[in-house]
């Protein structure tokens, strides 16, 4: 079953260049997928019979419980028979159908075949959810054809109605087999038919697999969407709109009939929903001009009956139910088929137009015939059986007054059947006598239709290939022949109902005997043929009568309102306003941590005020700095404040022994202050005043509820360990397997090396971000060497040289000279603008930098050991860039670090997760440490941790960030200062705002 | 074990560092939210030192006696303070480039959720949507006029599509001289 499944997904996959091949005779090669299925399930008929039909079970996701399950019973089998047959012989059709050159064949093609495959999933499923997930499938499947002719507007309005009511529907079906799933503890769909559940669960699952049902089957009050779907090509009506997809919503019920029907709210659904939707479409049918929409109503007709005929609960109406199905795929696939050949053939499928199709055509008005004597139920064809199995069934139901108001029902349906059914073979194909002596006197004068009326001329005819005939003339012939053997269908067909538990066995037959049922028939037949009769009448009156409110205009206000609510509910909650956001989830934030700290928190047993008298002093500064920073109104301000705070917090570190933090905290503070610098250059000096004190009152509450709620946390959190803490055993960890004695550092390189590859993942990210900010359309700009730079010595000239009268031009006295220019303290110091210079910078940092890098080295390799490791390192090397950059403009920059920082951040992150997979190579996990002990000679033992190419990856991911960050926020900026670049759109705006 | 009773000191001072980023962090200057994401930074960073139970000697085996303070909220607190450096320089990018583009470093208000909130108010659609107005035919009179890419039926002389299905029903050629197309309009 599996491999069928994968044929129907590989036809489909390839379908669309096989027709780019062949053209639209690849339908024919298509074709045999779905034939392969009806072959299969026709060889296995007689073990199906004994109930000994193939299962398989395939294990998807075992951690859900999710298996790809299998099982091919009697209704399994019809529905296979069904889905395959008609499915192959609509395929043939459309080759012939198509126009050679029609667009989008190939698309239609494969979403086709992939609903055929998926029909056949859905049928075959043995697991409630794949069955789902196969139903769904068709949904989409069936979207896309409905569709099809996506650039009108009719079309994609009745794919999204259909996709939009079937999804509701399937979704609400998911709700109730989730509820049946775990009321019965499997989702294996034979077992849980075999063992229903009962109780409250079981009915509220029954009400929503009702609905899928409705919607799916296209039952009152969401019937509108299948005429709506006729603005799908004729084939996919015939396949999905009556054959196939339709069904699904029937073999449902027929699945969950026999553990159901006895289920008082199943029974009133099912009876109530069937007997009005089998009224209801037959009432509309009768009439419809158009010959598709005659047959939709019809079909929503049919459903109701089917829906009925397999959820009444008795055998004899299951059996009829089973027989109906089959018959209505036959006569109604036939059908559209040959409503399809009369629209290619007049280009019209109006019926008030056509005349004389029948004396043109009479192949395939012959099958039409045949098919639609099966509709009414016209004896001896499939039709006739079934119906006739059916009235009989019901005319035994033992319910009652249940059972007369139903077989009322029915026989008032199937006069409204009868009705359409003539009136339909009629339009199709009669020659119609007042259409052709009205045209004979309309030729005389002009043509109406150019005159805009509705074109009363007959259509005229031409001759569709045979290619279009046949399939339904097989169709419609099969109707005859399986009617023929009564006997055999009841044969094939009951063992599905005798899963049913309760009534007596129903019987196939075409010859009953004078029945009470046969005079029934006799009399629906009677009553149908005089509606016909007076069909014009019947049409004039239901035109004037009243229609009650158009089911689709209620979709349609209603999809308004939904719109309109949706809006409103994001305009109330989607504000746009950040604050908003921020302060909703802060005040969220207090009231529940706040209040679950307050009701259920338990207090600390003692408090100490602090470890070290120091920490009073630290705190009293970070509390300081942060109050005052928040006031400042000045930017540059309140950035040195922060710096202060972080010293501070830094301080607080290393008090409470944590030598690492505090050297990594002092560090990024710095460096943080230079960026903070960089920028707020940019940046008006003071920020811009807030008009309205209240809204501060109110950030301020929030603040301080905020900082209350953390202070709460902060005083049980450490109480609330109940655990020995995971790190007790870090200590020796770190020695034994990480190979150095730095806790910390071990745990970064080696305990947790995932979460800092995590970590450097996310700088090198910020890093590109930062460069992609401000070079926006590049990674990057060129690096600055010294031997580009201008002569004129420009760098951040911008500002008044009070000295200038004292200065010799340094160019022109070292020429004059003939000194050297290497002679220099900084190697681009000469391209800063003079009054921008200090040789006292200058000298310290010629002196300091590589000091700085030396030290940067040592913490690298020491940090394994003491304090340190590669984030300090990194920051190190950061910041004696940064110095250099301070010393000497951006051309010293460059000649400082004269590479891309892409090139360090990339290799930085492939040393230190690539380096991870060098420990596979020695048998370990990923990431693990190597030790590696070597005594060379002279220089001693070595003791080698391979984590330490791991902290010299950190190193240069960390050096990569801040060379992004001074190349972009420092250099490029200023080289746009230079160039005037960053102000030109500023004064060309202020112009225009004048 | 370490003890785990918790430090007054700390936990003041975590408590106005998060009051204090939080009024910041309501402002709209880009600059005073981000100096307040930075304050709420250390204010949980602090927390995590707090969590992590009493002061003690640095986590560094075999250095000094005494309680060792608890080197994994250490470690978490590292990797903190460096990726606080990274978004720190990465949203002053963010207000270089809103200085660059509109001249202050303001946060503004959300333009198209401003608009989608005028529109609710008086029950407009916010986006054009033909394909759920209320007015017009009904779907199934639409439908009605639905007409598919058919073929042509039988062409004298064939074309490309029609050879291998050349002989139409009821053998002759059909009457009319045009054919029907079959082309939607």
């Amino acid at each position: 079953m599996l491999a069928l499944l994968l044929a129907h997904a590989v036809a489909a996959l390839v379908a669309p260049a096989l027709v780019g091949w062949l053209g639209r005779r690849a339908f024919v090669l298509l074709a045999t997928v779905p034939a392969a299925a009806v072959v299969w399930a026709l060889s296995l008929t007689s073990r199906v019979q004994h109930g000994q039909g193939p299962t398989e079970v395939v294990d998807w996701i075992p951690s859900l419980g999710l298996q790809l399950a299998f099982r091919l019973d009697t209704l399994g089998w019809l529905m296979t028979v069904v889905v395959g047959g008609v499915g192959a012989l609509v395929l043939v059709y459309c080759s012939g159908y198509f126009r050679a050159g029609a667009q989008g064949l190939g698309r239609f093609a494969c979403v086709f075949v992939a609903f055929a495959g998926s029909m056949l999933g859905l049928v075959l499923a043995d697991d409630m959810l794949l069955m789902f997930v196969f139903w769904e499938l068709t949904t989409v499947t069936s979207y896309l054809l409905i569709g099809h002719y996506a650039d009108r507007k009719p079309s994609r309005r009745a794919a999204m109605q259909a996709i939009v009511i079937t999804t509701a529907g399937g979704l609400a079906m998911l709700v109730g087999l989730l509820l049946l799933g775990h009321a019965a503890g499997t989702y294996r769909l034979s077992e849980v038919i075999a063992h229903p559940p009962h109780g409250t669960a079981a009915t509220v699952a029954i009400v929503c697999l009702v609905a899928g049902v409705v919607t799916k089957s296209a039952l009152i009050p969401f019937h509108f969407w299948l005429p709506a779907a006729m603005a799908a090509p004729t084939p996919v009506s015939a396949y999905l709109h009556a054959a196939a997809m339709v069904k699904a919503g029937v073999y449902l019920v027929a699945r969950f009939g026999p553990a159901y029907s006895s289920d008082p709210t199943w029974r009133w659904l099912i009876t109530t929903l069937g007997c009005a939707t089998l009224l209801l479409g037959g009432y509309r049918a009768l009439r419809q001009h158009d010959l598709k929409l005659v047959l939709a109503f019809g079909t929503v007709s049919q459903l109701g009956l089917l829906v009925l005929l397999c959820g009444l609960g008795t055998r004899a109406t299951a059996l009829a139910g089973l027989a109906m199905l089959g018959a209505h795929a036959m006569f109604k696939a036939a059908l559209f088929l040959v409503v399809g050949v009369v629209d290619a053939a007049t280009g019209t499928r109006d019926l008030r137009r056509l005349s004389g199709v029948g004396r043109e055509l009479p192949l395939t008005a012959t099958a039409g015939a045949l098919a639609t004597a099966s509709m009414i139920g016209l004896p001896p064809f499939a039709g006739y059986v079934a119906k006739e199995a059916g009235l009989e069934g019901i005319a035994h139901l033992d319910r009652g007054w249940v059972g007369p108001v139903v077989l009322v029902a029915v026989a008032v349906g199937s006069v409204l059947t009868v009705g359409y059914g003539l009136r339909l073979w009629w339009g199709a194909f009669a020659t119609k006598r007042a259409l052709v002596t009205e045209a004979a006197s309309q030729d005389v004068g002009l043509t109406i239709a150019e005159a805009g009326t509705p074109d009363a001329r007959p259509a005229p005819i031409s001759h569709p290939s045979l290619v279009l005939v046949w399939p339904a003339l097989i169709l419609a012939v099969l109707g005859l022949a399986v009617a023929l053997l009564p006997h055999l269908g009841e044969h094939l067909l009951a063992p599905y109902a005798e899963t049913y538990p309760e009534g007596e066995p129903g019987h196939l037959a075409l010859w009953a005997g004078w029945t009470p049922t046969l005079a029934l028939t006799i009399g629906i037949l009677g009553v149908g043929a005089l509606l016909f009769a007076i069909r014009d009448r019947v049409e004039a009156w239901q035109s004037g009568a009243y229609r009650g409110p158009e089911a689709d205009r209620v979709y349609r206000r209603a999809m308004r309102r939904l719109d309109d609510l949706a809006a409103d509910v994001t305009a109330l909650t989607q504000r746009g306003s950040l604050p908003f956001y921020l302060g909703l989830i802060l005040v969220v934030f207090a009231l529940a941590v706040g209040g679950v700290t307050i009701a259920a928190a338990a207090w600390p047993q003692s408090v100490r005020a602090w470890d070290t008298p120091g920490q009073l002093v630290f705190a009293a500064f970070v509390v300081a700095s942060a109050v005052l920073a928040a006031r400042s109104r000045r930017r540059l301000k309140a950035v040195i404040l922060l710096g202060v705070g972080g010293y501070s917090v830094a301080g607080l570190f290393l008090l409470q022994g944590a030598p690492d933090l505090a050297l990594t905290q002092v560090l990024t503070e710095t460096v943080t202050l230079v960026v903070f610098v960089l920028v707020l250059r940019k940046l008006p000096p003071y920020f811009s005043d807030r008009p309205l004190a209240a809204s501060r009152w109110v950030r301020l509450g929030i603040g301080v509820a905020v900082g209350l709620v953390v202070m709460g946390v902060a005083l049980v959190a450490p109480s609330a360990r109940v655990h020995a803490p995971v790190s007790d055993a870090f200590a020796q960890e770190a020695v034994e397997f990480g190979g150095g004695t730095n806790i910390v550092n071990v745990t970064l390189v080696d305990i947790r090396a995932w979460d800092t590859v995590g970590e450097i993942s996310v700088l090198l990210v910020a890093a590109t971000g930062i460069a992609s900010l401000v070079f926006v359309s590049r990674r990057s700009g060129a690096i600055f060497r010294a031997a580009d730079a201008d002569q004129d010595r420009a760098v951040w000239g911008g500002i008044d040289d009070p000295m200038a009268a004292l200065r010799r031009p340094a160019s022109v006295a070292r020429r004059a000279e003939g000194r050297a220019v290497d002679r220099e303290w900084l190697s681009a110091g000469r391209t800063l603008a003079p009054q921008r210079r200090s040789v006292i910078f200058e000298v310290v940092v010629r002196l300091l930098f590589h000091t700085m890098i030396v030290y940067s080295v040592f913490l690298l390799f020491s940090g394994h050991n003491a304090p340190g490791g590669g984030f300090a390192a990194g920051l190190v090397t950061g910041i004696a860039l940064i110095v250099r950059y301070l010393a000497g403009g951006r051309y010293e920059l460059g000649e400082a670090a004269p590479v891309q920082p892409g090139v360090l951040l990339g290799t930085g992150l492939f040393l230190s997760a690539g380096v991870g997979l060098v420990a596979m190579v020695f048998g370990k996990q990923v990431l693990e440490s190597v030790i590696v002990d070597l005594h060379p000679p002279v220089i001693g033992d070595v003791h080698l941790v391979t984590s330490v190419f791991f902290d010299v990856g950190v190193f240069l991911v960390v050096v990569g960030l801040v060379l992004d960050i001074l190349r972009s926020l420092g250099a490029e900026i200023d080289r746009r200062e230079e160039q005037g670049l960053d102000d030109g759109p500023l004064r060309s705006r202020q112009r225009v705002r004048r | 074990m370490i003890d785990m009773s918790p430090n007054l000191v700390l936990v003041v001072a975590i408590g106005v560092l998060f009051a204090a980023g939080v009024y910041l962090l309501l402002e709209r200057s880009l600059t005073r939210v981000l100096i307040g994401v930075i304050l709420i930074g250390n204010g949980a960073n602090l927390l995590f030192l707090v969590a992590g139970g009493a002061a003690g000697r640095p986590p560094i085996v075999g250095r000094g006696s005494g309680p060792m303070s608890d080197p994994l909220p250490q470690a978490m607190v590292l990797t903190a303070i460096v990726i606080t450096l990274g978004m720190t320089a990465f949203l002053l990018a963010l207000a270089y480039r809103s200085w660059q583009l509109h001249r202050h470093d303001e946060v503004q208000d959300d333009l198209e959720d401003r608009r989608i909130a005028r529109l609710a108010a008086v029950d407009l659609l916010a986006t054009r949507d033909t394909d759920i107005d209320v007015a017009g035919a009904t779907l199934d009179e639409e439908a009605e006029l639905a007409r598919d890419e058919t073929d042509e039926g039988v062409v004298v002389g064939g074309d490309l599509g029609g050879t291998d299905h050349a002989r139409g029903e009821g053998g002759r050629p059909h009457a009319s001289g045009d054919g029907p197309g079959g082309d939607a309009p």
